[in-house]
């Protein structure tokens, strides 16, 4: 979108994230990456396996820091933690020993909100994401969605103004993963937070974001291309998945990716075959 | 098979083996007595003499000592098990430091310590609750320490990214998991507890279960040292279906081994 008047909410410059592997051999995960979400945007990476998308995330979430270039969020430079952001990572990240209304209002305890008034909020917020009835139960005793929609309201009752979703809905079979998306554009479209929204299925990536950014095959992944999608909101990502404009952007960006995909599981295999 | 099948065998190799027992002690074979009952005794004897034990009441002074022993030894050596096991996992200099001598102290037969221990703390029970402390210490230790260090790092990071500072990780993470792993080795700290104080009581005591069993070793009772080991195991059992109990209530949030990982 052209309105310029947002202020950018996450500006990648030129990062570069290495990791020091056996010895003092550097293994360069991504490279130059630039990037930039406006405020109220949704942005979406998409790229092969093991390209680096999680390492970018984790470096505007400031869990890692990038060996050369510039993390900005809000026009500050990042030190440390992201405190704006919320994260949602893909593996399951609940504690495990919290009910689940707990694990909601765990965010709002730490900030220094009274317990009861905590419990309540995140009573509100488990609603919302169709758990009400499920506030005593612990992380195993719910389905692998139910924890997603649970570790969702951990994130969005902090109201963090970026959001950073790492494959969150991986793990999840098809239908949960259409309910899941279509949740979380409802509660995104409440509050319009930027979206930095990591997957490696690019008709998700489509269906949900604003721009789709797609990273080449690592090492030293770049990003090599980004596309704005034209569909309306909102949006049904069951049903926008049947549209004209939807094929033709997905044809145009496949094109793209398939490539990168190919190089990729070219290169996962042979290292399976030297491992 | 069902429950009361299995309750059934379950019983049927006690009556069993009692059976065998008895004849092979009373019942001669081929004019000969395979097991002298000098050094076997009998069921009828051993069971005759627990009666006795508690129809006159004396068996209760020594349980409720061991009891007493166990119990102090557990919660001395759980405590401390937990404060040091949590200090050296999250000072991991401290911990660089003190592991030969962790490992040196570990590796030592705790019985060699039990005549220092009398030396030391006398006949009494300290010298028994010192011997189970230094068997608990160690094994809540290196539960507690594995707690701390395997902490899955993607809920830290999850822990960090909620806001949480290194004293609200300690205590919403570092400290939950800790203690489930602690929880988890609640048997056997509980087991060796048990251990300790029976072990002190026998080398070298004025009551107890193990004062009981050495005793009635020194004047070759041996009806009295199987009745003795069999109050022991009751006891052992009975301790351990307490534990069961206090884990169910404590580790609800965790699955059960029949719902399987994940």
């Amino acid at each position: 979108m052209a309105d310029t008047a947002q202020p950018i909410a996450v500006a990648l410059e030129d990062a570069t994230v290495s990791f020091r592997v056996a010895g003092d051999r550097v293994y360069t995960a991504v490279a130059q990456a630039s990037l930039s979400v406006a405020h109220g945007e949704f942005v979406a990476i998409v790229g092969p396996t093991g390209c680096g998308k999680s390492t970018l995330l984790n470096v505007a979430a400031g869990l890692l820091k990038p060996a050369a270039g510039s993390v900005r969020i809000f026009d500050r430079p990042l030190d440390g933690l992201n405190r704006d952001a919320g994260y949602l990572f893909q593996a399951d990240a609940l504690f495990p020993w919290k009910t689940a209304i707990e694990n909601v209002a765990i965010g709002l305890e730490v900030m220094g909100a009274p317990r009861a008034q905590a419990l309540q909020r995140a009573q509100g917020w488990l609603t919302s994401v169709g758990l009400g009835a499920f506030g005593n139960r612990y992380p195993h005793m719910l389905s692998g969605g139910q924890r997603k929609r649970v570790g969702l309201a951990q994130v969005l009752i902090r109201d963090p103004r970026i959001l950073l979703m790492d494959e969150p809905f991986g793990p999840l079979d098809a239908q949960t993963r259409q309910i899941m998306g279509n949740l979380l554009l409802e509660l995104w479209s409440a509050d319009r937070k930027a979206v930095l929204f990591v997957t490696h299925d690019l008709e998700e990536a489509i269906a949900l974001a604003d721009r789709v950014v797609i990273m080449s095959a690592g090492p030293s992944a770049r990003i090599i291309g980004d596309w704005r999608v034209p569909l309306p909101r909102p949006r049904d990502i069951a049903e926008i998945r049947m549209e004209k404009d939807f094929h033709a952007l997905h044809r145009e960006i496949w094109r793209v990716l398939k490539d990168e995909v190919m190089k990729g599981y070219a290169q996962s295999s042979q290292a399976a075959e030297a491992g | 098979m069902s429950r009361s099948t299995l309750l059934m065998l379950q019983l049927l190799v006690a009556v069993v083996g009692l059976a065998l027992w008895q004849f092979l002690t009373t019942v001669p074979v081929f004019g000969r007595v395979l097991l002298p009952p000098f050094f076997f005794s009998n069921p009828v004897d051993v069971a005759s003499q627990i009666a006795k034990w508690f129809w006159t009441g004396v068996i209760w002074k020594h349980l409720i000592i061991t009891l007493w022993e166990s119990i102090l030894a557990f919660t001395i050596g759980s405590i401390g098990g937990v404060l040091v096991g949590f200090w050296f996992a999250r000072q991991p200099r401290v911990a660089a430091v003190f592991d030969p001598y962790v490992k040196m102290v570990n590796a030592l037969p705790r019985v060699v310590l039990a005549p220092i221990f009398t030396l030391w703390l006398g006949l009494g029970i300290w010298s028994k609750v010192a011997l189970g402390v230094t068997l608990v210490f160690f094994i809540v230790f290196f539960n507690v320490y594995q707690g701390v260090k395997e902490v899955s790092p993607t809920v830290l990071d999850n822990g960090r990214m909620l806001g949480m500072s290194e004293r609200q990780l300690t205590r919403h993470v570092y400290w939950p998991s800790a203690l489930s792993w602690m929880f988890s080795s609640l048997h056997t700290a509980v087991g060796f507890a048990v251990v300790g104080a029976v072990v002190g009581e026998y080398l070298g005591s004025a009551a107890g279960l193990g004062y009981l069993i050495q005793q009635a070793e020194g004047v070759f009772d041996v009806a009295a040292v199987f009745a003795g080991m069999f109050v022991l195991s009751a006891f052992v059992i009975l301790i351990d279906m307490v534990v069961t109990l206090v884990e169910r209530r404590l580790l609800v949030w965790r699955p059960s081994a029949a719902e399987g990982r994940g």
